[in-house]
């Protein structure tokens, strides 16, 4: 069991509000990814529903129970830090076995949920390792270990892959992946990164300033997206935005654009423009185009294109693909 | 950074400290050595004979060493539970948030700064006066025999005075310790269950190994040489009771002028000092590494 409700939930430091009326339901099982700039206050509401920092407003409810005023240990929730907060001076065995040393659970117990969670991590031969000695993708692994044996309702993780180095994100992306399919529990797991949101998420949450700007399904989001803070920060390379009389044709006050929804051509087309830079990457070409009257713009082009800086280029939009956006940033429905 | 030059060049640094180390350090120690194998009176006008190790065998045997041996042991033993407890105890306070933290902290360690002798003379005429002292109205006020401090209770009274004067710097040395304690790590453990007692027993003690173990080393080196507390207050009385091996030296030389002999109980003094070294590095010196 792991569902969790947030009603109204804000948070206040001094006079600072920092989260401002959240209000998100996430169902049991579910890989919720809350993502959003840095300093949106994502951590801050990891740690409001871990129960590390006291709400100044509004409940959490976890499993259907008010979980407000229960303390950290008491809400069955386990937390993976972005420094791995392993205990230094234990081995890699007692790191894991410390919360069910704390329960006080029986030897017997703490061996075969330590020996099951070292099978799982691959950490078997490093049980009697300390942490010092073990390189950042163990490390993050035995902090893993270490809430997988509690059997939480739910796993928080904040940015728990920022210290890796790129491949090793990759990889511990796709572990982490597994294993939510293996044990089917809620996660909401914290990343700035939108391609970690994108590639692992059920749901993502996209937070902007301490409110949710959007909450849905990963191509939901890139599809649809509700706002202009949503459309500019999902997708990469980020959306065209384009304003005036482009926009006002479609009745909007700015319409945005795809790279990957441009079509380019060299001989006619709604915008034209100057190349830049066109970057040839094989797969792809991501072409820098200079549109006359209304300024930069990214168009990527499938394999390979025949572009080079200072050629003069037409840009069309593929009109059922295009984001109308109203004077508030909101989305115009079609 | 430890290429052959840079290791050169180390050398090369280090010499003229290491150079006056030994010349201030060795002379005397050769100095001492060779008085202790004299006869060497100065009350009996007598030419400095050659002896041996008769003043070894003359202070070892003398019964007044076991007893100073004990007494050392037992000083040192008592101030560093006193001030290593003591100090945890303080350190966890003040790790506190708490208003008025600064003037607080600055109280606790204001002992560390004054020198040994006033503080010793504090407690003898302000503190543990028989007559007038502070600790005499607390025992009056409470209807309490009053006892007679450095009379009825000596060696007590002297690990009072000299454990008052190194709780402040193991209270410091330990609160660094403490606030260099991840609060993440903090936070996992109260998600991992782990209440006030066993996160101070799993994780706050063994991060403090470390601190602990330099706080005890430093004292021990200083606790085999206390001096001015006892001569200021009880002067090794009554009868031996408070005589550790540096005042039995001192007794010895200065009281007795018997140069040969205190110069023998002063090289005892420092195979003493070596030997609770070797043994303390052997036994706590291991949390240093890694
Ligand atoms: N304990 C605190 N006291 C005061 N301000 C805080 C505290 N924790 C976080 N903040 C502020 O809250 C905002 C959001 O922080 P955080 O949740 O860590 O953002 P992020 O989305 O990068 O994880 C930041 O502006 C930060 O300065
Ligand atoms: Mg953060």
């Amino acid at each position: 069991m792991g569902s969790i409700e947030l009603q109204q939930v804000r948070k206040s430091f001094g006079s600072v509000n920092i989260i401002k009326g959240v209000d998100l339901q996430i169902k049991d099982g579910e890989f919720v990814v809350f993502v959003g700039p840095s300093g949106c206050g994502k951590s801050t509401l990891l740690r409001l529903i871990a129960g590390l920092e006291d709400v100044t407003g509004g409940k959490i409810v976890i499993d259907g129970k008010d979980a407000t005023e229960r303390g950290p240990a008491q809400r069955g929730l386990a937390m993976v830090f972005q420094s791995y907060a392993l205990y230094p001076h234990m081995s890699v065995r007692n790191n894991i076995a410390f919360p069910l040393k704390m329960a006080k659970a029986s030897k017997e117990v703490i061996d075969a949920k330590v020996a099951r969670a070292a099978g799982t991590l691959n950490l078997t031969d490093y049980l009697d390792r300390r942490p010092g000695q073990l390189s950042g993708g163990q490390r993050q692994r035995v902090a893993i270990g270490r809430a997988i044996v509690r059997e939480p309702s739910a796993f928080l993780f904040d940015e728990p892959l920022s210290n890796l180095d790129a491949a090793l994100r990759v990889q511990m992306r796709l572990e982490i992946g597994e294993l939510h399919k293996t044990l089917k529990t809620t996660m909401i797991y914290v990343t700035h990164d939108q391609v970690e949101a994108m590639t692992m998420a059920d749901k993502i949450v996209v937070l902007d300033l301490g409110a949710i700007a959007q909450v849905g399904a990963p191509l939901d989001l890139y599809n649809r997206p509700d706002n202009l803070f949503v459309a500019k920060f999902i997708g990469s390379p980020t959306m065209n935005i384009v304003k005036g009389p482009s926009a006002d044709k479609r009745g909007a006050d700015c319409v945005g654009i795809r790279p990957e929804h441009t079509d380019i051509s060299t001989t006619a087309g709604e915008w034209p423009g100057t190349v830049r830079i066109a970057e040839h990457l094989g797969s792809e070409t991501f072409v820098y185009v200079d549109v006359d009257g209304i300024g930069p713009f990214t168009v990527r082009v499938d394999g390979e294109a025949p572009l080079h800086a200072s050629d003069r280029v037409f840009l069309t939009p593929r009109e059922s693909r295009l984001h109308r956006f109203n004077a508030a940033g909101a989305r115009i429905a079609a | 950074m430890a290429t052959r030059q840079t290791m050169t060049a180390g050398r090369i640094l280090v010499a003229p400290s290491v150079i006056l180390l030994f010349a201030f350090m060795l002379a005397p120690l050769v100095r001492t050595l060779y008085f202790s194998t004299l006869h060497y009176n100065l009350l009996d006008g007598s030419v400095p004979q050659f002896l041996g190790f008769q003043n070894y065998v003359d202070f070892l045997s003398d019964p007044n060493f076991i007893d100073s041996l004990v007494n050392t042991l037992i000083l040192v033993l008592s101030v560093l539970v006193i001030s290593v407890g003591g100090g945890i105890f303080v350190a966890l306070l003040m790790d506190q948030q708490v208003v008025g933290l600064n003037i607080l902290r600055l109280m606790v360690i204001a002992p560390f700064f004054v020198m040994p002798t006033v503080s010793a003379l504090v407690w003898k005429n302000l503190l543990m006066n028989p007559e007038s002292g502070f600790f005499l109205w607390i025992t009056r006020s409470l209807h309490l025999p009053a006892p007679i401090w450095f009379t009825n209770w000596p060696m007590l009274s002297v690990i009072f005075i000299v454990s008052w004067e190194w709780l402040p710097f193991a209270s410091l040395i330990l609160l660094t310790s403490l606030q260099s304690l991840d609060l993440e790590q903090q936070e996992a453990a109260v998600l991992d269950g782990a209440g006030a007692i066993p996160y101070f027993f799993y994780i706050v003690l063994p991060h403090m190994a470390r601190a602990i173990t330099v706080v005890i080393l430093i004292e021990t080196i200083f606790l085999l040489g206390v001096f001015a507390e006892i001569l200021v207050t009880t002067n090794g009385g009554p009868g031996d009771a408070t005589t550790n091996i540096t005042f039995l030296v001192y007794k010895q030389a200065l009281l007795d002028f018997d140069v040969g002999g205190a110069s023998a109980g002063g090289i005892v003094a420092v195979v003493i000092a070596n030997i609770a070294a070797i043994f303390l590095m052997r036994i706590v010196g291991k949390n240093l590494e890694a």
